[in-house]
């Protein structure tokens, strides 16, 4: 950006910069729309959520502008550092925080909250890109069974793993945040970048299909059926030596297990976790009053809104409260509403485009520290976009995850900032050092 | 191991991965967003009240401007289910005096479909001023209702009950296909509410409101530039003599029967008189409405629900001989001279039908004054059997026709609902009855003296008089003069309708014989006004329902005609009895404003025939 070696913005990737300011700036204005009210006009007004939120894009042009201004060895050096502060803060929280509703996550400093969870997605990405990049580490390829190679090699695996799964946990379980705990899956696709064997992934994803199945197909016989399919689709395409035989019974079994076991695992969620899941799949009847109101009411404000929406300000579905948490996880409902199809592309494309600029920039990386952190960052992103529109619009069961630079919330803002402004960083040093 | 070469397509795995949902999500909307049109209405749905201003139904006047019917505020409580939270649900039930069930069964009601409970609807209806008042002190802590203002019919006098019929809530189906129509809405179910509804009703408002998820009104829509505002229904001015129509009901209090005048210059209809009435006042409001229309609809002694004078159809017994004598005339088969002999009956066929005591055979005026049953015996099997016609058949028929001219045995057409056409029998039925061949103009004979199957409605009678007042055309009676303040009328009731009968002497006889009914020898001599002429003709209709229907028709004054009227009490007797004073009197009303009959008044103030009747029957019943 700047020529000047010693200036802040010195190789500061200025497409990323743009496309930020951009997405910083449309939330803000869409949050303006959502909460607007005709007594409140004023959009510098602070008491109003869209006053506040200026306040919150200042503060995260603050801790941008620190980013930049600390050197870039900071973030590799403190890598486990960050992990191990956030993490201690996540402990924490639990006994000094604020219980809101439910919720062990938030620190309350007056009126203002802080959600250390926020901070734990950027320091996780930080600790893993640490570990991944030590050159002695590697994380497994093949997909072997035997158990002597599976603890040999998959050892740093299940290291890497626990960077996500600690943290995932801790926040689901004990703080009671699904949706920022969920996140964390996200760093799978880092691994996966790393090398991790698509046999995992494959299994993860038969697992998550075999799961839904089960809960859709409701019949046994329909379940049985299934697993033959799965079977006989792995004889017919797998080559039948004694190994892949037992591969295949394993998977087969695991496969019932998981059939089995998801009714379990169903009744064993919270009992809104159970709705959203219904509603999504549309088992038994969704009460659209209750607890399907939130899908549908966002379904019919993005659906009123047409190819070219209803202008700015004019939308009548969020304005009027009908769609819930408009402002914040459901803020794309009112680009849908006020913007059309056209707007809601516009949006899309923009985060898409932020998320793929990040991925281009993380393979131009020399370092493989910076790389990997850089697919932590569009991992994370994207897990917000898909997760957080896929809810708005039917796909996605009701997660409260917020859009990336869109919703409003300081904490969600500053933690996005803080995680793609280090990246930046980290990218604008790229040609000094070699890490 | 960013060099591994397997894994340096991952990049383009990954990034096609995030493309590919991106893809998926960007279908899913463009489907949401412009092809599905679902969300657009649900949304429309969602945010978007529409409130109904009901306009103000239109007053009717009678002929002079006097007041008939009137509207008065009436509050529906309306509720909204959903919005109920934190209600003083006791407060309510102690105000509308409910039950708790009582309450829940309703709001059960409300919640259901057609129903919603985001939607208001009726849980009270026409709440009566006292519990009105009670409600609006406490009306703050019923969360969820409101009061909506509507009118009610009121009438200043309880007449008139059959012609103006009754205002009440629109039936399921009926709202299902006109549009125009909600549910609950109210609309003219008999009489003139219901022939005039289109003009009565005037136009419903809409204001479109905003609402946010509380179904709270926020403001309203566009600044209120699609809202529409409540057009006042149009006033209807009708032809009724409001004070006329009030003495004919006294007149008829205690009595079966009708009474309809007609002003036979422009066919307006003077009085509608159908006893026994009742007063239209009970059939308004919300839970004495039904409780009324109950009591009424089951009193299967008296029907007060029954129109008599558009849809009983009586036998006119001896006035129809007016017609016969207006058709032998015009047909060239007698003359005012033309004398039949009478020996107590029709001698032809040993003295049936059989006649009274009025000193030997008549001439043409003679026996419309006296009434002569063996003359119209004759008459009118000179008319069927004329050389003319050499089939006998071909004969009835030009008789048939002919009557029909003047109204019987089809519906008139009047501006009123649900007339009937009463009955001249069709060659076809007596060919059913009697066998093709099996019957001549005598074994129908008595059709000639207005009986056998022969049936008029009152308004038919009534039509048929002015007709003859009008010297040989009528105009389709009708209630109305006009509708709004230039006082529109259709113009078919501006027509004239000329009977078969154009013969001027004819009409000059009939009338002559009709004037003498009412002298020395006439069978209504009793009832003769001082200073006014009038022409009349009694009628003793038998019936197969016991005593005969004392009927009477007349119009005054001979010239220039004001009023042409007709009367049938049932089972009352002779005409001269119960119906000529009636008639009489009526038109010593409408023509002098006042009677100077005080006796014969209070004879027929005060006679009750149904109780008298009905003891009959009763008596009757014991015997068998």
């Amino acid at each position: 950006m700047a020529r000047n070696e010693n200036s802040v913005f010195y190789g500061v990737d200025r497409v990323t910069l743009i496309v930020y300011v951009l997405l910083v700036i449309m939330g803000w204005l869409n949050i303006y729309a959502a909460v607007y009210n005709e007594e409140h006009q004023n959009i510098f007004d602070t008491t109003q959520k869209y006053g506040k939120q200026l306040i919150w894009i200042g503060g995260a042009a603050v801790i941008a502008f620190s980013i930049l201004l600390i050197d870039a060895n900071f973030y590799t050096a403190f890598a486990y550092g960050f992990y191990g502060f956030f993490l201690l803060l996540n402990i924490l929280v639990l006994f000094l925080g604020k219980e809101i509703k439910g919720s062990h996550s938030w620190f309350k400093f007056g009126s203002a909250g802080l959600q250390p969870a926020e901070f734990m997605k950027f320091a996780t990405g930080l600790a893993l890109a640490k570990f991944l990049s030590n050159q002695n580490i590697i994380v497994n390829q093949q997909f072997r069974l035997r158990l002597k190679d599976l603890i040999k090699n998959y050892k740093n695996t299940v290291f890497a793993l626990l960077f996500i799964v600690v943290p995932l946990v801790l926040i689901i379980k004990l703080q009671n945040e699904t949706g920022l705990a969920i996140v964390f899956i996200a760093y799978i696709i880092v691994l996966y970048r790393e090398g991790l064997s698509v046999g995992f992934l494959i299994f993860g994803l038969l697992t998550a299909i075999l799961f839904v199945m089960a809960l859709v197909v409701t019949s046994i016989s329909g379940l049985l059926i299934t697993l033959a399919v799965i079977a006989a689709s792995a004889f017919l395409f797998i080559k039948r030596s004694r190994k892949n035989l037992i591969i295949v019974t394993l998977v087969l079994i695991a496969a019932s297990g998981v059939v089995l076991t998801t009714n379990y695992v169903y009744n064993h969620l919270e009992d809104h976790q159970k709705v959203r899941i219904d509603v999504l799949l549309g088992r038994g009847t969704v009460d659209l009053k209750k607890e399907g109101y939130n899908v549908n009411q966002a379904k019919i404000a993005i659906g009123s809104g047409g190819f070219l929406g209803k202008g700015y300000l004019q939308g009548t579905q969020t304005k009027y409260d009908f769609v819930p948490e408009q402002d914040t996880d459901f803020i794309f409902c009112t680009v849908g509403e006020e913007w059309g199809f056209a707007g809601s592309t516009v949006v899309i494309f923009l985060e898409l485009f932020l998320i793929l600029r990040v991925i281009f920039l993380a393979e131009r990386q020399r370092s493989d520290f910076s790389r990997i952190y850089g697919y932590g960052v569009a991992s994370v992103l994207f897990f917000h976009l898909a997760v957080n529109i896929g809810m708005t619009i039917g796909l996605m069961p009701v997660i409260g995850i917020p859009l990336p630079f869109f919703s409003y919330g300081g904490s969600s803002l500053w933690s996005f900032t803080i995680l793609l402004f280090i990246f930046i960083k980290l990218d604008s040093n790229r040609l000094l050092i070699l890490r | 191991m960013s060099t591994n070469p397997q894994l340096a397509n991952r990049k383009l795995i990954i990034g096609g991965f995030f493309c590919l949902i991106v893809v998926i999500y960007l279908c899913r909307l463009f489907y949401i967003q412009v092809i599905d049109p679902q969300y657009k209405l649900d949304a429309e749905k969602n945010a978007f009240r529409y409130m109904t201003e009901y306009p103000v139904r239109g007053y009717i006047y009678d002929r002079k401007g006097k007041l008939l019917v009137f509207n008065a505020p009436s509050y529906d409580l309306m509720v909204i289910p959903r919005e109920t939270k934190g209600c003083d649900t006791i407060g309510v039930c102690e105000v509308l005096q409910i039950t708790k069930q009582e309450y829940l069964k309703r709001m059960k009601r409300a919640c259901q479909a057609p129903n919603s409970p985001r939607k208001e609807s009726i849980f009270e209806k026409q709440m009566s001023a006292q519990t009105y008042a009670a409600l609006q002190e406490k009306l703050y802590r019923f969360k969820g209702f409101f009061v909506q203002k509507r009118t009610v019919r009121k009438y200043p006098k309880p007449i008139a009950a059959h012609l103006l019929g009754y205002v009440g809530e629109i039936g399921k189906e009926q709202a299902e296909k006109d549009p125009y129509y909600k549910e609950g809405d109210y609309i003219g179910i008999t009489g003139l509410e219901r022939s005039y509804e289109d003009m009565l009703r005037g136009k419903k408002g809409t204001q479109i409101a905003i609402t946010d998820v509380h179904n709270k009104i926020i403001g309203r829509y566009m600044e209120g530039k699609y809202d529409t505002l409540a057009i006042a229904g149009k006033p209807l001015y009708c032809t009724i003599d409001r004070d006329l129509q009030e003495y004919g009901e006294k007149l008829m209090q205690g009595k079966k029967g009708a009474i309809v005048a007609i002003e036979p210059s422009t066919g307006e209809i003077l009085c509608l008189v159908s006893g026994p009435s009742y007063d239209p006042n009970l059939l308004v409001g919300g839970k004495e409405r039904s409780k009324n229309f109950t009591k009424l609809y089951y009193d299967s002694l008296n029907r007060p629900l029954f129109n008599r004078a558009l849809t009983a159809m009586y036998p006119p017994g001896s006035i129809f001989k007016l017609i016969d004598a207006l058709i032998a005339q015009n047909d060239g088969l007698i003359n005012r001279n033309t004398t039949f002999p009478c020996q107590m009956g029709y001698p032809p066929m040993g003295g049936k039908p059989k006649c009274h005591a009025h000193g030997g055979g008549k001439n043409l005026t003679g026996s419309i004054a006296a009434s002569c049953n063996s003359y119209y015996s004759y008459v009118f099997r000179e008319i069927v059997d004329q050389r003319k016609y050499p089939k006998f058949i071909d004969g009835y028929n030009h008789w048939r026709e002919t009557v029909k001219t003047f109204g019987p045995g089809t519906r008139l057409g009047t501006d009123l609902p649900y007339d009937k056409p009463g009955n001249v029998p069709s060659v076809e039925y007596y060919n059913k009855v009697f066998g093709k061949n099996g019957w001549r103009s005598n074994t129908i004979v008595s059709l000639g003296i207005g009986q056998a199957e022969l049936t008029l409605v009152p308004l038919q009678m009534a039509n048929v008089v002015a007709t003859i007042a009008n010297r040989g055309y009528y105009l389709t009676p009708h209630s109305i003069k006009g509708v709004g303040i230039e006082r529109k009328l259709d113009a078919r009731f501006k027509a004239k309708h000329y009977v078969a009968v154009q013969d001027q002497t004819a009409y000059l006889n009939v009338i002559d014989g009709m004037q003498g009914a009412l002298e020395p020898g006439g069978t209504a001599f009793t009832n003769r006004l001082k200073g006014i002429v009038v022409c009349g003709k009694t009628g003793t209709a038998q019936n197969p329902h016991g005593d005969d229907h004392a009927v009477f028709l007349a119009f005054a004054p001979r010239e220039n005609p004001k009023i042409a009227i007709a009367c049938i009490v049932e089972n009352a007797g002779f005409g001269n009895t119960w119906s000529a004073p009636i008639v009489t009197l009526m038109i010593e009303k409408y023509l002098n404003g006042k009677t100077e009959r005080p006796e014969v008044e209070k004879r027929m103030l005060e006679g009750d025939l149904i109780t008298k009747n009905n003891k009959k029957d009763a008596l009757k019943i014991k015997h068998h």
